[in-house]
This record gives structure tokens, C-alpha cells and sequence, in this order.
């Protein structure tokens, strides 16, 4: 489409990038009287580097003092239980461990201890006989370990979601399928185009994750990079659940990574990772065996119980590094009203919720009038989840709605009305239901219910299966009708 | 010329081997442990036929697609063509088991059957 | 909450429940009733359009449906009563078993005896740990079966499938017959997985190479799968560099293993056999939950669906003589051991109160070999293979000489079995 035949469009804000950073800032500007736009390039928000973390809360020991991963870790963690109350976002304060299995690893313990203590993040030393009392199949080797309480897991992908959808409740503005394809200033204007639309914004907040550096340099901001580094990570099977109750960090080897961890997620599976491989391509997101090697060999070293076969899937993100080895949390010196959240790599995700809270403070410095809202509803609609109800409101849910009765997903307890309903949410896709319900992310990765799935999305969204995808268009599951390449051959 | 078949009437799967002569026919024919290995063998080179299973789209059934198959086996080289002709085949729900969806499919002398019953949808 | 009460309850309405109902009916139970998640009977059988099924019960070359509908046809003619669109969430030690469906909510079944019958899944992608990106395109076989089957969609126009076991060898020759390319058929062992009938004609028929020792090693594309790398293996299984070959395709078939679906049965506490993933079993098929049975591919994984009727068929008939109470425990319980080159054995114990058929696989291919039960017995065996399941009786007559408490069923060699006989 050329250029003068596109909608055009003016905001206040426009947000590029609707990972966890962008979709957080979005619901915090969501609180003041501002038009706020939030452009992201796949069909579904949270789908880049937000979808395949870890999804740790960290407790704020781990980075070093001075930097901003340091400045907004702690406060970040301290915001999580009552921003994952508002939205209805799965978290758990599971506590976070890092282990020492050689005696001369436990300086690096009372390091993180005292480091701990400093920032006023809770923690406590364990003798070698309490850590194993708290975590039964922890190595026999184990020497000691410190123990931080508050540090947890959540599901990134459900916080971005959930975040993007009380944004959009209080007034702010979502494009899907709208990756910014050329940006330029104009006088105190700065535009963004998409395929379809010219966005004219006051300011453009530039969390476009691994691609924040590219976002920058079509407004000619060229003074960053964000290098990827991969991090694969194996699922167990629910099966292994309560193999351990907390994070379990080694005392890393090197200063770049913390280690490859054993996780007690959110949802109560198993899963190890992530590797940490610097990778020229921003979409090399492919597992491979050297990866499985090495997080094996070192996670085994801290629970020798996890059995590879009991592996149901594997994947594999890419961290938005950037070439500062922190956060870029600041205005563009060279293109005003141009503010980069980039570079958030590990521990972006506990620090997001404080930064994007720094959002509206560094708007005013700038001179921003902000207004609040007098109606902004910080919570968001409760989402049923069947599988953690009791009988009693099973049966009475599925009285008020048949749906509920209709059971999809077979491995994960997940109903007909639970998918419809994370349709009306925004899910588009067989990996946005996935990622919104567990539905297809069990044990049988969707072998059952994929099909069924297909079929409700085709139904809610009024397309044919064969336009269904998995994560936006060129990746649709089922590519032709029955007896449609009979006679044609191939090509 | 040598000719090997893997004989597929029971799991011992013997490998018979066929001396074919000039004008296609079996000079002898070794390797099968049973006179069933010959029958099937011999068939398999002068005339292989097989079983054709498939579906046929429906309307009004519970289901888009309703599975088919020949009463009989077919010849072998005609499989293609009959699945291109079952690429525009309709039939209206509801069928019963057995019931002949095209009768003398081909001109071979088989019927294609419906190999279940599919309710017409409420 | 509605509550039921019956005699036998059975979960599953696929080959396995529907024999066992029909047989608890014959049996004499009163109420039996079959819970059935879909909104048909039939199971797996309604999408396995092609022929081959019940030689042995039919002495017929039925299609999937058909061999399905014959029981479905029998079922009509009882009082058996069938909850469709039913989904169990739990069974419990005592034998209740909770389910929803949409008409009646949570219902709470009081059963005198319970058959499993659920049968089983597909391994997927992860359990196999394919490295490589994850484009949309890749299927488990079945999944992909019941696209092409029910649904009426075709994967794609170009395939490559991993795993040459039946399934994966009849949909290489579904996909050709609808139109689709199957580039490659690649297995990971030195021969096909599957039988050589379904060599024959579904690969051979049509040209689909056959590669062995072979295993995918890669996949690419972003959205969709454009690619598939392969590579020849060593005898660890493990890719040998510089074999590789890179096939373009826009799907992959997984056809890499059936495990029994048992999460019903272990939350219920049933003891499980860590080989074959199912329950452990006495000659009544019983598991170590008294009056809870197990039948069909939920017990072990079975090649013939004949043999899942049977084996379900006596399943049903011992469900509804404990629900009548006409079941008591055996004086004597012998163990079943697993000896040489035998992975496993069902039953795990007998009691010699009754003659017991016996279903085992092997660990290894072995040729001009014998099959000894105990002693008991002892059958020749032309060949055995780990893929072709191994099905024999013992009589009580025969039973009947047992020394000691413990059966062991092992291959012994021909020279040895010579020597001995």
C-alpha cells in the first residue's frame, strides 16, 4: 500500500513492541487521561522474547551494584503479588535457592547474602541438612545454600496478556499485525508506519525488544545494538511436579549468565534452562542438541532426578541484550520525545513492572502534563480456571454454562468456555489459547485437542480451519480441504 | 529376469522369488513356505490388485467425510483413477454401513460401500 | 451433583470398552454403563478408514468403522447405557468416579467394578527432543490421520514422516492417495517398524523411499516447516556427521510410539508397570485396586485390535462376576517373571485357578528361536521382533504342573531347546 492511501492516525503515545515491558508501560499510561497506542507486530501480544523466558521473579541478589538491572530488580519483585492479584495472572512466591556443591562455591553464597541484606531483600543462609529438609532431591553434594523467600515465577506470557488487556479496558489502543516499517520525525511529531497506518505520536516509547535497536535507527538513532543471546529450556511432564518446590540456581561459572536453573514454574511443571549462547540471527530460535547436552548435564548435577524422557517440549528464546550489558533506560539524546526502554535482558521481567511505573515520572521530567484518571480499574476480569475449582463449583458452573462441560484439553483440564472465553481476550491463534488456558500444552501437546481447538477458533472468529494458525499468518495449521489436490499433482 | 516379492498374506513375509521369462511369464517361482506364497505371488505379477479405502464428502452427517471402500479389490494401477473419481463424489447423510455408494465403481465390477453408518446432524 | 450407581462402569467407548461391556453384559451385570468422552463410539477404529482389521475375530478384512460397528450394532440390541460427550476427571480407590458433560454437570458414579479402557496417546516431539525451530506443520500421525479422516482438512502437499510402525506407513499411503507428496518414510532401526504387508502397500506401491538406520536431526522454517534435515544414525542412535541430507517438505508425520493414557488410573493409585506404562495385572486382569480392571491399549499397546477385544472381552466378563460378587481372591497368586529377551509380560501374576492367555513382546529380533513358558510349555518361533506382540495360552491342566511361585516366560535358542527336549 503506498504511503498517502494509509489511515492515518494521531496519538499522544505510541508504544512500539507489545512484549512485557510495552504492554506494562501501556497499562501504566492507561491510569492518566492520554491516547496511548500500542503497535505490535505478531498477531498476538507477548510473543517475542516475553513468551519463551524463564518466567522467574527474581529477589534482587544477582546483579551487580550500580546497574539498572540492579535499580529496578528488587523494587520490580516487590511489585509482582499484588499486580498479579489486579490482573489474575498465575504467580508463585515458590523462594529462589542458589546452591553451593563445593565448599569453595560458598563465598559466592555469602556474597549473594550480604548482597541480599544491603538491598533489604530478605534472605537467609542454609546449612547444607536445612536446604536438603526444604528440597528432598537436591544433590547429595550439596553444601549450603542462601535462600530468598520472595523470589518466584509467573507466566510471562499470561502477565503480558493480562497487562494488555487492562490496558485496553482504561482506554488504551492495540494493533495487532503491525510492525513498524519506516519512522521519522517531523517538526515536534514523530510518525510510525505500519503496512496500513501512519502513526503521528508526541512521544514513541520504543520497546521493541530485540529489535528496539532497529526501531531506533529508522528515526536515525544510532548509538546502540541489541545483540541476541539464546536461552533454550526443556518442559517436564506434570507427572515430575514436586521434584522441587523453589528456583534452584547454581553458583554460576561466569559472570554473563546466573547459571542454568531448575524451575518450578507457575503452573507447577518442571523445567530447566536456559542455555546462554550469543547468536548472530534475531530468529534463530531453534533448539539443538548441544543445548539438551549441556542443560542436562548441569541441571543433573543439582537434581539428579530429572529424567530426559519425562520431557514433554522444548523451546527456545532470544534475551534483547544490549551491546552496554544493561538496561537502556532513557530518552534518545539525539531524537526528542523518543524514549528506549531496550536492552531488557535477564532480570527484565521482575524489573518490568518498576520500569514501566518509571514511565509516567520520566514523561513529566520531560515536561508531560499528566493527568490521572479518575475511573481507571487497575483489576481485571477474573479468568475461570476450571481445573483449580472444587467439584461443587465445577458443577455449578457448567449449570450457569454448558460449555464448561465440554472438555478439550484432556491433559490439562482445560473447557470449551474457557477457550471462548480467552478468544474474546484477544487469543487468535492455536498458540495464543495455548498460552492463555494450557490447553494443548500439556503431556499429549495438543495431539487430542488440537483438532477441537481448530474448530472453536474457525467458529468464534468466523474463518475456515485452513486460515487457523498457529502464531499468525504463513503459519496455519492445516494447509488444504480434503480431495482439494486430487488431480492437480505436485509441484 | 529375477523378480522378488515380499509375500504379505501372513507375518512371516517370505520373500518369493519369481524367474520371469521373455514374455512375462514365471519360468519358476521359490522362497515360499506355503502354497498360499505362490497363489499370492503369482497374482501379485500378473494381476496385483488391492483393496481401495477412502472417503467421500457428506452432507448433513455428523462428520464432513464419510469412509468408503471397494467391495472388492481393484487392479492396482487403477487406484489413482479412482481416487480422482471419488474427488467430487457427494452423498446425503444418513447412510448405513454397506450401503453402496456407486455401484459398479469404474466399470470394474466393485461397488464402493460405506464402511460405517453417519447420522444426518440435528 | 447427580449420583449414579452401577454395577460396572467402563472408560472408554473404543474397541476395548465396547467388548468389555458387551461381556459384563453377558456376564449378568445389570447396570453397565460405558463413559465415552466423544460424541460417538468407536475410538481410534472411527478414524482408521483402511482395511485389515479383525482377520482373526471376523476371519474378515474389515475397515476401522466397520469393525467398530459391529460392535456398536451389538450394543443396540442391550440395555447398556452409554454417557457420550463425557469427560472422567478422577477415579478414586473406592471406586467412584467423577465426570462432567455439558447436559448433566459433575456426575458422581458409584461403580461395583470399573474397566479401563482409555486406551492410549501419541509420544510427541518433545519426548523425542528434535532439535530445531517449532513452524507449524508437524503432527503427531494420528492427529494428522484424523485431519484427513474426520475433519476433512490434508496437512500439506509435502511430507516427510518419522517412525515406520503402521500408522506412519498407512498415512504415507493416505497422503499420497489424497494428492500429497511423501517425500521420505525415515526409521530409526535397521528394518520397518511396521508389517511388511503395509511395506508393500503403502510404500512400495507407491515409490515413497524407505530410509533406515535414519532419524531427523533438524527442523527448519519460521512459520511453517519448509524443511526437515536427516542423517543416518550408529548403533547408539546417535546422527553420524557429514550423512546429512536436507528434504524440503511442508510437513512431518511423528509416528514414534503409542503410550497408554494412564492418569486416571495412577491418580486412582493403581500400581503401574513401569515398562509398559500401564497397570500391573492378575489373570482376571485385575489391577492392585481390587474390583478397578484394565483392558486394551491402556494395559500395553497391542498391534491387533482383535487381541484388544479379547483381552477386553474377559476383562468385562471378570468386572461384572467381582460386581456380582461371584469373584473370589485366589488361594494361590503366582508370580509372571519377564526372562531372556522378554520385555515384558500381561498378566504380572496368575493364580492357576484358570487358563491364561498370555501377551509379551520381545526385547531384541531373534530367528529360529523357542518361546518357553515355565517350562510349561514351549512354542517355536520362526522369528520374534520387539514390533510383533507374542500371544499364547497356558491351560489349567497345564498350569497345573507348576513348581515353585513364579512363571518365567523367556526365548531360549534352538540348540538349547533341542538339547532340552
Amino acid at each position: 500500500m503506498k504511503r498517502e492511501a494509509k489511515t492515518k492516525k494521531a496519538v499522544q503515545v505510541a508504544i512500539v513492541g507489545g512484549g512485557i515491558i510495552g504492554t506494562l508501560t501501556a497499562r501504566e499510561l492507561s491510569r492518566y487521561q492520554l491516547d496511548v497506542l500500542l503497535l505490535e507486530k505478531e498477531a498476538e501480544v507477548g510473543w517475542g522474547t516475553t513468551k519463551a523466558n524463564s518466567g522467574i521473579v527474581h529477589a534482587g541478589i544477582h546483579e551487580d551494584p550500580g546497574t539498572l538491572k540492579a535499580k529496578y530488580c528488587f523494587p520490580g519483585n516487590q511489585m509482582f503479588p499484588r499486580l498479579c492479584e489486579e490482573l489474575d495472572v498465575s504467580f508463585k512466591q515458590t523462594g529462589i535457592l542458589v546452591v553451593a556443591l563445593a565448599e569453595e562455591e560458598m563465598d559466592m553464597v555469602h556474597m549473594y547474602y550480604q548482597r541480599g541484606l544491603e538491598r533489604g531483600v530478605p534472605v537467609r543462609l542454609l546449612s547444607r541438612e536445612e536446604v536438603l529438609a526444604q528440597e528432598p532431591n537436591l544433590s547429595e553434594d550439596v553444601v549450603g545454600s542462601v535462600f530468598a523467600p520472595e523470589g518466584g515465577a509467573v507466566m510471562p506470557f499470561e502477565l503480558a496478556a493480562a497487562a494488555m488487556e487492562n490496558a485496553v479496558a482504561n482506554g488504551a489502543e492495540l494493533m495487532t499485525e503491525s510492525p513498524v516499517i519506516g519512522a521519522w520525525v517531523e517538526g515536534e511529531k514523530k510518525y510510525l508506519e505500519t503496512p496500513t497506518h501512519i502513526i503521528e505520536a508526541d512521544v514513541v516509547i520504543n520497546a521493541a525488544g530485540l529489535f528496539a535497536d532497529e526501531i531506533a535507527r529508522m528515526f536515525g538513532d544510532d548509538y546502540f545494538r541489541i545483540l541476541p543471546r539464546k536461552g533454550e529450556e526443556y518442559l517436564f511432564d506434570l507427572e515430575l511436579a514436586g521434584l522441587v518446590n523453589s528456583i534452584i540456581f547454581p553458583v554460576p561459572a561466569s559472570k554473563i549468565s546466573k547459571g542454568i536453573l531448575v524451575i518450578h514454574t507457575a503452573d507447577g511443571n518442571i523445567m530447566i534452562g536456559p542455555t546462554s549462547d550469543n547468536v548472530p540471527a534475531k530468529d534463530d530460535l531453534g533448539t539443538t542438541y548441544s543445548g539438551f547436552e549441556r542443560i542436562f548435564s548441569e541441571t543433573r548435577r543439582l537434581v539428579p532426578g530429572l529424567d530426559p524422557r519425562k520431557v514433554i517440549t522444548q523451546f527456545a528464546g532470544l534475551r534483547a541484550a544490549s551491546d552496554r550489558g544493561d538496561f537502556i533506560i532513557e530518552f534518545s539524546p539525539n531524537v526528542p520525545g523518543l524514549l528506549h526502554l531496550a536492552g531488557i535482558e535477564s532480570p527484565g521481567l521482575t524489573a518490568a513492572p518498576a520500569i514501566a511505573a518509571d514511565v509516567p515520572k520520566m514523561l513529566e521530567e520531560q515536561g508531560f502534563k499528566l493527568t490521572p484518571k479518575e475511573n481507571f480499574q487497575p483489576r481485571r476480569e477474573g479468568v475461570v480456571r476450571f481445573r483449580q475449582l472444587s467439584r461443587k463449583e465445577q458443577d455449578e458452573l457448567i449449570r450457569q454454562n454448558p460449555a464448561y462441560g465440554r472438555m478439550v484439553c484432556r491433559c490439562e483440564t482445560v473447557t470449551e468456555a474457557e477457550i471462548v472465553d480467552a478468544i474474546r481476550r484477544g487469543a487468535r491463534t492455536l498458540d495464543g489459547v495455548k498460552f492463555r488456558t494450557r490447553a494443548g500444552a500439556g503431556r499429549c501437546q495438543s495431539g487430542f485437542c488440537q483438532p477441537v481447538i481448530m474448530e472453536i477458533l474457525s467458529r468464534e472468529l468466523g474463518i475456515p480451519a485452513e486460515q487457523v494458525s498457529k502464531r499468525g499468518a504463513g503459519s496455519e495449521q492445516v494447509k488444504y480441504e480434503a480431495k482439494e489436490l486430487l488431480g492437480k499433482g505436485v509441484s | 529376469m529375477l523378480k522378488r516379492i515380499t509375500c504379505t498374506v501372513c507375518p512371516l513375509s517370505c520373500e518369493v522369488v519369481l524367474e520371469i521369462g521373455e514374455n512375462g511369464e514365471i519360468l519358476s517361482l521359490t522362497g515360499n513356505k506355503c502354497a498360499r506364497g505362490k497363489t499370492y505371488a503369482t497374482k501379485e505379477h500378473t494381476a496385483p490388485e488391492r483393496t481401495l479405502t477412502t472417503t467421500v464428502k457428506i452432507k448433513g452427517g455428523v462428520h464432513p467425510l464419510l469412509p468408503v471402500r471397494t467391495d472388492q479389490p481393484i487392479p492396482k494401477g487403477k487406484l489413482r483413477e479412482a481416487m480422482l473419481a471419488t474427488a467430487d463424489l457427494v452423498v446425503e447423510a444418513p447412510v448405513k454401513m454397506g450401503d453402496v455408494v456407486v455401484e459398479n465403481f469404474l466399470d470394474l465390477g466393485v461397488n464402493l460401500i460405506a464402511s460405517r453408518d453417519l447420522d444426518r446432524v440435528e | 451433583m447427580r449420583k449414579l450407581e452401577v454395577d460396572v462402569a467402563i472408560i472408554g467407548g473404543g474397541p476395548a470398552g465396547l467388548a468389555a461391556a458387551l461381556a459384563a453384559h453377558d456376564q449378568g451385570a445389570a447396570e453397565v454403563l460405558i463413559i465415552e468422552r466423544n460424541h460417538e463410539l468407536g475410538g481410534i477404529l472411527q478414524q482408521c478408514i483402511h482395511h485389515g482389521f479383525g482377520l482373526h475375530r471376523f476371519k474378515a478384512e474389515l475397515t476401522g468403522p466397520e469393525y467398530a460397528q459391529r460392535f456398536i450394532n451389538e450394543l443396540k440390541d442391550t440395555d447398556i447405557k452409554v454417557l457420550l460427550e463425557t469427560m472422567v476427571l478422577e477415579v478414586t480407590k473406592d471406586r467412584t468416579i467423577y465426570a462432567v458433560n455439558s447436559r448433566e454437570g459433575m456426575l458422581e458414579i458409584s461403580a461395583k467394578a470399573i474397566v479401563l479402557a482409555m486406551g492410549c496417546r501419541e509420544r510427541t516431539r518433545g519426548a523425542l527432543r528434535i532439535p530445531g525451530k517449532r513452524p507449524a506443520g508437524i503432527f503427531s500421525a494420528g492427529t494428522a490421520q484424523r485431519y484427513m479422516n474426520i475433519d476433512g482438512y490434508i496437512p500439506g502437499r509435502k511430507a516427510v514422516i518419522l517412525g515406520s510402525g503402521d500408522i506412519g506407513l498407512i498415512m504415507a499411503r493416505r497422503l499420497t492417495l489424497e494428492g500429497a507428496k511423501v517425500e521420505a518414510v525415515v526409521e530409526i532401526l535397521p528394518y520397518a517398524a511396521g508389517l511388511a504387508r503395509n511395506v508393500v502397500q503403502c510404500l512400495e506401491d507407491f515409490d515413497i523411499p524407505l530410509h533406515l538406520e535414519s532419524t531427523v536431526t533438524e527442523i527448519h522454517g519460521d512459520d511453517r516447516l519448509e524443511a526437515v534435515t536427516i542423517a543416518k544414525v550408529d548403533e547408539n542412535w546417535r546422527p553420524i556427521p557429514g550423512t546429512e541430507q536436507k528434504i524440503e517438505c511442508d510437513t512431518l508425520l511423528l509416528s514414534v510410539g503409542l503410550i497408554p493414557e494412564n492418569e486416571l488410573s495412577s491418580g486412582a493409585g493403581v500400581e503401574l508397570d513401569p515398562v509398559t506404562n500401564g497397570p500391573k495385572v492378575d489373570d482376571t486382569l485385575m489391577t492392585s485396586i481390587p474390583g478397578v480392571f484394565a483392558c486394551g491399549n491402556v494395559l500395553h499397546v497391542h498391534d491387533l485390535v482383535d487381541n484388544v477385544s479379547k483381552e477386553a472381552e474377559r476383562a468385562g466378563a471378570f468386572a461384572a462376576q467381582y460386581a456380582l460378587d461371584k469373584l473370589p481372591a485366589p488361594p494361590r497368586r503366582i508370580k509372571v517373571e519377564a526372562g531372556e529377551n522378554i520385555r515384558y509380560v500381561v498378566p504380572h501374576e496368575i493364580s492357576l485357578e484358570r487358563p491364561v492367555e498370555f501377551f509379551m513382546r520381545v526385547q531384541r529380533p531373534e530367528a529360529d528361536v523357542y518361546l518357553d513358558l515355565g517350562g510349561l510349555r514351549r512354542v517355536k518361533k520362526p522369528f520374534v521382533r520387539p514390533s510383533e506382540m507374542l500371544d499364547i495360552t497356558l491351560s489349567v491342566e497345564q498350569l497345573s504342573k507348576l513348581e515353585g511361585d513364579t512363571l518365567r516366560v523367556r526365548i531360549v535358542s534352538g540348540k538349547e531347546a533341542g538339547v532340552d527336549a
